[in-house]
């Protein structure tokens, strides 16, 4: 049972602050964190691992700081996002010579475990600098996970996946977690959150804006209200009838077609066919307009 | 030392294609004193280009350099350090293994062929005298070079700064700034090894053994202090 704890954890660049007073403990299963590009999750996440010094507050694990202390490694694992190995290295090589840095006393046998782990044996003894993107990550997590640590971190690791290969890390990372160890990784895509964690930690623009169970946040997601560009065969007669609708809070008529402000996206996107069909009017066009992460992530913000 | 780190280092400096530029410079070195010989130029005369002008001023540090920089530097900046880094290893043992790689290949790659042109030169005893002096020189110089790549985020133009400017110019027309030029006491141990009167340097023996350990000393303590708080880049920064 370990556990990876932030207190007051801030990181600022000159006058830029890239996270900003953050606490949170992480203890054993999957965690997400999740935020828009540029939140800070990587500062974050670096600043768990001991590779930046937290510009005011504390990051430990057990206890101990992750911050110039290489001890830390023997309980901590860290697949970061920059995605660079040693090409000249078969796989095997690469994750043997983790083994051998960790001093483990039969590398050999915790090298065939960790390549079992992420089902690369196959590949093993080619050159790394053969390998696909999706490959290389998962060589990456062999590496990582091949001293048994307690603590995973993994900075974005379904980029670059093929389906199967994301299908395949969702159950690896699954299976760490239901085995007792904390494993957090990081993604600016909600779906693989949800897949994956039970837990999340949201983090917008360097603070941490929400934290806890995922089904909660994402009802508070998307019970928010949405906007949609509409353009239909008849856009005042649609307008009409829209209004009608208890699921929609204004329509304003355009020249382009009509901007409808939904209160929750999934009554609306129900209501909308049937009101059309009753109407005789023809749907062209459905645009959700603020359905960036973004918006989703300030909305939740101001929640 | 940590084998490993020292294997993957070899590796990883053997497989880049910066490294290919070290194998014409040998080859230029012997060919030119061949030429020389050939041409029956004076013996003290083609010591002084060859041995003097371009063996210790210019292939030792250039090589020292490509290397130096080659074993960290290039792991830095293309972000597999992480690698090494996230192992609870000592710094300070990363950073000998990693000396004692670019200490190496960098002796290696010109103690042999400052020995043979010595030979052609002169005799064995020359030859014997620069080969020493040579692996001395390496050392320095790739502790100072390795200190400079975990320093500063552009190692190699820093280096060259310091070997064209520092020693191949200040030097030669301060006489202080000899004290703190690796090439220097390069050249005074050559000449007292040797017993040969072509070379000159104001630098006395004491110093130039006691600043080859200091440097060498210095390079790697610089180095391994700041690895300790090696800092990864993050996205906003």
């Amino acid at each position: 049972m370990t556990d990876l704890e932030l207190r007051g954890v801030s990181r600022w660049y000159g006058n830029v602050v890239a996270v900003n007073d953050v606490t949170m403990t992480l203890g054993p299963g999957v965690t997400g964190l999740l935020g828009p590009n540029g939140a800070g999750k990587t500062t974050l996440l670096h600043m768990m691992a001991g590779f930046l010094a937290p510009s005011r507050g504390a990051v430990t694990i057990d206890g101990a700081p992750t911050w110039r202390n290489p001890a830390i490694y023997r309980k901590l694992g860290l697949v970061n996002e920059r995605e660079a190995v040693y090409g000249f290295l078969t796989g095997k090589e690469f994750v043997r010579a983790s083994a051998k840095l960790h001093g483990l006393p039969d590398a050999d046998a915790a090298t065939r475990r960790a390549i079992a782990l992420v089902e690369m044996a196959d590949a093993q003894d080619r050159r790394m600098d053969t390998y696909s993107k999706g490959m290389r990550q998962r060589m990456r997590v062999a590496a990582a996970l091949v001293h048994d640590p307690a603590v995973l971190l993994l900075d974005e690791p379904f980029n670059g996946m093929d389906p199967r290969q994301r299908m395949h890390m969702m159950e690896l990372l699954h299976g760490l977690g239901a085995q007792g160890r904390t494993v957090l990784f990081s993604s600016h895509i909600l779906e693989e959150v949800e897949q994956v964690s039970g837990t999340v930690q949201v983090i917008v623009a360097g603070r941490l804006a929400a934290s806890g169970d995922y089904r909660t946040i994402r009802r508070l997601m998307t019970h928010r209200p949405h906007v949609f560009a509409i353009r239909s065969s008849d856009d005042r007669r649609l307008a009409v009838a829209l209004m009608a609708s208890p699921s929609v809070a204004g329509v304003t008529l355009g020249k382009d077609g009509l901007t409808v402000h939904a209160g929750d996206y999934g009554t609306f996107t129900r209501a909308l066919p049937r009101i059309a069909l009753d109407q005789g009017v023809r749907v062209r066009q459905l645009i959700p307009s603020d359905e960036s992460l973004e918006s989703v992530f300030s909305y939740l913000v101001s929640a | 030392m940590n084998m490993t780190i020292a294997w993957i280092t070899a590796r990883g400096l053997f497989g880049r294609r910066r490294f290919l530029l070290l194998l014409p410079m040998p080859i230029i070195l012997i060919g030119i004193t061949a030429v020389g010989l050939a041409a029956n130029a004076p013996a003290d005369e083609l010591a002084e280009a060859v041995l003097y002008g371009l063996g210790v001023a210019t292939i030792l540090p250039l090589v020292s350099l490509i290397v130096g920089t080659g074993v960290l530097g290039s792991e830095i900046d293309d972000g597999t350090v992480v690698h090494i880094l996230a192992k609870p290893i000592p710094r300070g043992r990363i950073i000998l293994a990693k000396l004692a790689v670019a200490a190496s290949v960098s002796a290696v790659a010109t103690a042999v062929p400052m020995f043979v042109a010595a030979v052609m030169i002169d005799g064995v005893r020359l030859g014997l005298a620069f080969a020493a002096a040579s692996v001395a020189g390496a050392l320095a110089y790739s502790a100072l070079f390795l200190a400079l790549s975990v320093l500063t985020r552009r190692p190699v133009l820093v280096g060259l700064l310091y070997v064209v400017i520092w020693e191949g110019l200040l030097s030669n027309l301060v006489a202080g700034t000899r004290t703190v030029s690796v090439q220097h006491y390069v050249v005074r141990f050559a000449t007292d090894l040797s017993g040969s009167a072509w070379f000159e340097t104001t630098v006395s023996m004491a110093v130039a053994a006691v600043m080859t350990v200091v440097v060498t000393i210095a390079g790697t303590w610089l180095a391994a202090r700041r690895l300790r708080s090696f800092s990864v880049a993050g996205e906003t920064s």
